[in-house]
């Protein structure tokens, strides 16, 4: 199925997990990523087990605390 | 008071522009911003910001000027090394433009004193460097209803938001609480291209002057995310402010400001 991953078009699998697109993506530093879907926020005790949905909106939020 | 000749020519380029114009020029002169940070964002957003002509803007930073700093903090020379970046950043804001009055502030801000200050201006620019400071400054702008542009960078990245308090979501809406030390790398660690903090830096000045000018559209209820090595502008929108927010909900559980434990890192 294609669902879109910060604004881009990915084929992934059917059902694929919050956690494993995660992986699939190798965000850094995953346990204090904020993840969206569809401009809502998911839970992070969600992901092992929110199933995404063919043209799923997902954003990957990073913190950034550089600046000087 | 009418423009004066001289005013008219420096400000023309913006007195030309349709969203800026005559009245737009006399807001940012009527207007204040308070930067926090003369360091890699303060230093391009201190610098635009004196050049547009606003009226009065605060610069914050309890350091001195290191050899380290120069490789992007383009608002402090070599000749200033060891000087208070507060001090050298005033002196070329005033070297840019006489008119605009610089208020330094030579100290950290806390939990005691940073309410009171960004009270005194219309808008504030979070230019810090570690996460403690960043929440404070979002929980303090929440507090005092004081608009605001967040903004960080890495590496080859950036990334900023813009906060209308109780109207926008805030920074502590998106990353909910600060993650603990060590555990996000910082530009002392991980490095940063100095390019970046002077693109993210003029985007954060572009947002105060929107914001004082009224032109076009602010920042807000999105994230911009800029990639230098894929080239890619990514703007991601946010879920709505919503009643899960420790400090901007209507009933926040954050009343009272606090100085978080986490050390700041420094980036000297």
């Amino acid at each position: 199925m294609r669902i879109q991953v910060s604004g881009e078009t990915k084929e992934v699998k059917d059902g694929i997990t919050i956690s494993e697109l995660i992986q699939e993506e190798k965000v850094e530093t995953p346990e204090y990523v904020s993840v969206s879907v569809n401009e809502e926020f998911i839970q992070k005790s969600d992901f092992d087990t929110l199933s995404l949905k063919e043209g799923d909106r997902v954003e990957f939020l990073y913190f950034m605390g550089g600046g000087r | 008071m009418p423009f004066t000749d001289e005013q008219l020519e420096r400000y023309s380029r913006h007195i030309i522009l349709k969203e800026i114009g005559v009245k737009g020029q006399k807001k940012l002169m009527n207007g204040s911003v308070l930067i926090i940070g003369a360091g890699g964002l303060g230093a391009p957003a201190a610098m635009y910001l004196a050049a547009a002509g606003v009226g009065r803007i605060g610069i914050a930073d309890a350091d001195v000027v290191d050899l380290s700093n120069l490789q992007r903090q383009i608002i402090h020379t070599t000749a200033d090394l060891g000087k208070p970046k507060v001090e050298s950043a005033a002196e070329t804001m005033k070297a840019i433009n006489p008119e605009v009055e610089v208020e330094t502030y030579h100290e950290f801000l806390t939990s005691s004193n940073i309410l009171d200050i960004v009270k005194k201006y219309d808008f504030v620019l979070d230019g810090t460097d570690n996460f403690p400071a960043k929440f404070l400054i979002n929980d303090a702008c929440v507090m005092a209803d004081k608009p605001f542009s967040h903004a960080g960078i890495l590496r080859f990245k950036g990334q900023l938001m813009t906060i209308i308090p109780h109207q926008t979501p805030c920074y502590r809406c998106v990353f909910k609480t600060m993650p603990p030390k060590d555990a996000i790398p910082s530009c002392k660690e991980a490095g940063v291209v100095g390019a970046m903090a002077g693109v993210i830096g003029s985007l954060q000045a572009l947002e105060a002057v929107k914001f004082l000018t009224g032109a076009g559209e602010l920042l807000t209820g999105k994230l911009l995310t800029f990639d230098a090595l894929n080239n890619k502008f990514h703007t991601i929108v946010l879920p709505p402010r919503g009643e899960g927010c420790d400090v901007c909900s209507d009933h926040p559980k954050i009343t009272e400001l606090i100085d978080y434990e986490q050390p700041v890192c420094s980036l000297k």
